[in-house]
């Protein structure tokens, strides 16, 4: 029978062949908790008479929305998360290693066909490995640190056929805000949304990941990728074990798709998502001039090292604005390192960044790089809702590392591929 | 019964912005419900008041801070044309009633609405509208009184591998 990958990862799960629109309790090969969904996550499982978490070695935990701890509440929310790490023996990544979804990934702990859930909307990332990955809330988290799976409704797929080159300084951050502009907010809601075709192909599993974390952008329950040659070349060199990976989890042509899409990425120009929703996506050249407080290089979306290699390429042996802040934070302590060793960090800071350590960072308004009223961020986060990154009164602007760079240099948006 | 009329695309930023969310108090969260883009609503919105959206209310994180909020103010229903998925399937957990109605649009701040889940209407100023119904899988938890409740139900997981 011809099938989306989502229907072939959950019928690899059942009993029998499952499609579009069936509700079953599937099992989860993991389960993410950090540190502001996870306390009230580990309250249900204890209403829920939870004693022990169904698989420890399933359960990833760790901190990175507030790390180092940025208040009093946020350091009892560690506190009581370590404690529930030890007495259950789940490996906590505490502080040490990064953001959720970068780590989950880089630490082998997602592998293809899996299906996973994690208590942030974000998680649908981990389709970049060619898992069913999906956000949920804490009460549904409880539920599954209890039980080891969850109610799942099989969503329909909209399919995403990527063709064409990526011109210089143009990638998968504007091909993804390009997508949600196309589709609109709520243009996935309750559908998984496939990436493929020849752009996608030849795309980096740091580019994969980029396009999957912004699936929730457009309401979509999971982004994914199919499984390829890049796709164990990535599992192999991070080590990750590879006994539990699904054979044919790659889509049929002739499956059933709520949309099938066609985008071309030859004449694609950098995309901007200006405020206050992300699919207010225009061309850079449209906001080119717009005058920017802070720039912010990092999150889920683009802080990995091939994101920082494409900010120092524009950014060459110029200096960023004295009048703006420049914000750089990995998204993970291997991704900061290895940015570390090629002596990014070291220019960056010459040219008058920030770096903080891997975390969040201003992404979502919390642990540091609050807006004030007035104030405008150019960030290459997912989301520019009113209030994200601070005061409600402030402007969030997305784009690419690319965009940020050559921005955070002349301290108004510019087009990255006007800087030499 | 006051309805809190908003837009489209209402986020859970706007919901209970980032920097709340070390609290999980539904009251105390309540305090800050809305706050920077609805300053009225923290203050004044009482209980039994409802809320109504248009087109992808709840869209954006997976912080259940968002219903817990709304719960903690009093709001035990909130009507939109369409829901975010996440935020629909949380309101559930936590007991916040999410209806889904097509004619969300025609009803209007300040308008007194009656919802009729298990019939399948409601009723805003003396108009009818159809409302759609709860998941069928959803309704089993909504009936045990939230999934903590439906959690104790569970002798043996009905798992799909079976």
């Amino acid at each position: 029978m011809s099938a989306t990958i989502t229907e072939k990862i959950f019928s690899g799960r059942c009993a029998r062949e499952v499609c579009a629109g069936d509700v079953m309790m599937a099992p989860v090969d993991a389960a993410m908790i950090h540190d502001i969904t996870g306390p009230l996550a580990i309250d249900k499982f204890v209403e829920m008479g939870g004693k022990r978490v169904f698989d420890p070695a399933k359960v990833i935990l760790l901190f990175d929305h507030q790390v180092p701890a940025d208040s009093i509440p946020a350091a009892q929310n560690h506190v009581m998360m370590r404690r529930f790490a030890e007495e259950q023996g789940i490996l906590n990544y505490d502080v040490h290693e990064g953001v959720c979804h970068q780590v989950a990934v880089e630490k082998g702990r997602v592998l293809p066909g899996d299906i996973v859930v994690g208590s942030d909307s974000h998680t649908c990332t981990y389709g970049a490995v060619g898992a069913f990955a999906t956000g949920i809330g804490s009460t549904d988290m409880g539920f599954a640190l209890r039980f080891g799976a969850l109610y799942f409704r099989i969503p329909e797929s909209i399919r995403a056929e990527v063709n064409g080159t990526f011109a210089p300084r143009v990638g998968a951050k504007d091909l993804v805000l390009s997508i949600i502009g196309d589709l609109g907010a709520d243009g996935a809601t309750y559908r998984a949304v496939e990436f493929t075709g020849p752009a996608m192909e030849v795309m980096d599993m740091p580019g994969r990941m980029t396009c999957c974390n912004m699936a929730i952008e457009m309401g979509g329950k999971a982004g994914i990728v199919p499984p390829d040659e890049t796709t164990r070349a990535y599992l192999a060199a991070i080590g990750a074990r590879t006994t539990r990976q699904k054979e044919n989890i790659t889509p049929d042509d002739d499956a059933v798709y709520a949309a099938w899409k066609d985008y071309e990425v030859t004449d694609l120009a950098p995309k901007v998502a200006v405020p206050h929703n992300v699919d207010n996506v225009v061309d850079v050249t449209a906001v080119a001039g717009t005058e920017v407080n802070q720039v912010f290089i990092g999150s889920c979306t683009n802080g990995r090292y091939e994101d920082f290699m494409e900010a120092a390429e524009v950014l060459g042996d110029q200096s960023f604005s004295p009048d703006i802040r420049v914000i750089i934070v990995p998204a993970s302590r291997s991704e900061y390192l290895k940015t570390l060793r090629a002596g990014l960090i070291e220019r960056f800071v010459e040219a008058g960044a920030i770096v903080e350590g891997p975390s969040c960072g201003p992404c979502m308004g919390g642990a540091f790089g609050l807006l004030a009223p007035g104030e405008v961020s150019l960030s290459t986060s997912n989301r520019n809702f009113r209030g994200r990154q601070g005061s409600t009164e402030a402007e969030v602007y997305l784009c690419s590392p690319a965009t940020a760079a050559a921005s955070a240099i002349s301290g108004v948006i510019t087009d990255p591929r006007e800087v030499a | 019964m006051r309805v809190w009329k908003f837009g489209d695309d209402v986020d859970t930023d706007a919901i209970i912005p980032g920097r709340f969310l070390t609290i999980y108090d539904p009251a105390e969260l309540a305090t800050h419900a809305f706050e920077g883009t609805r300053d009225d609503f923290a203050p004044e919105a009482e209980e039994g008041d409802i809320i109504v959206g248009g087109r992808n209310f709840g869209c954006g994180s997976s912080r259940e801070h968002a219903p817990l909020a709304i719960k903690g103010a009093g709001i035990t229903v909130v009507i939109a044309r369409s829901f975010a998925r996440i935020f629909y399937r949380n309101c559930i957990n936590t007991g916040v009633l999410p209806v889904i109605c097509p004619d969300a649009e025609t009803i209007r701040e300040g308008d007194t609405v009656e919802v009729f889940p298990d019939e399948g209407y409601l009723i805003a100023n003396g108009v009818r509208h159809d409302i759609e119904p709860v998941p069928a899988f959803m309704q089993k938890i909504i009936a045990a009184g939230g999934l903590v409740e439906y959690a104790h139900t569970i002798e043996e997981l009905e798992l799909c591998t079976k």
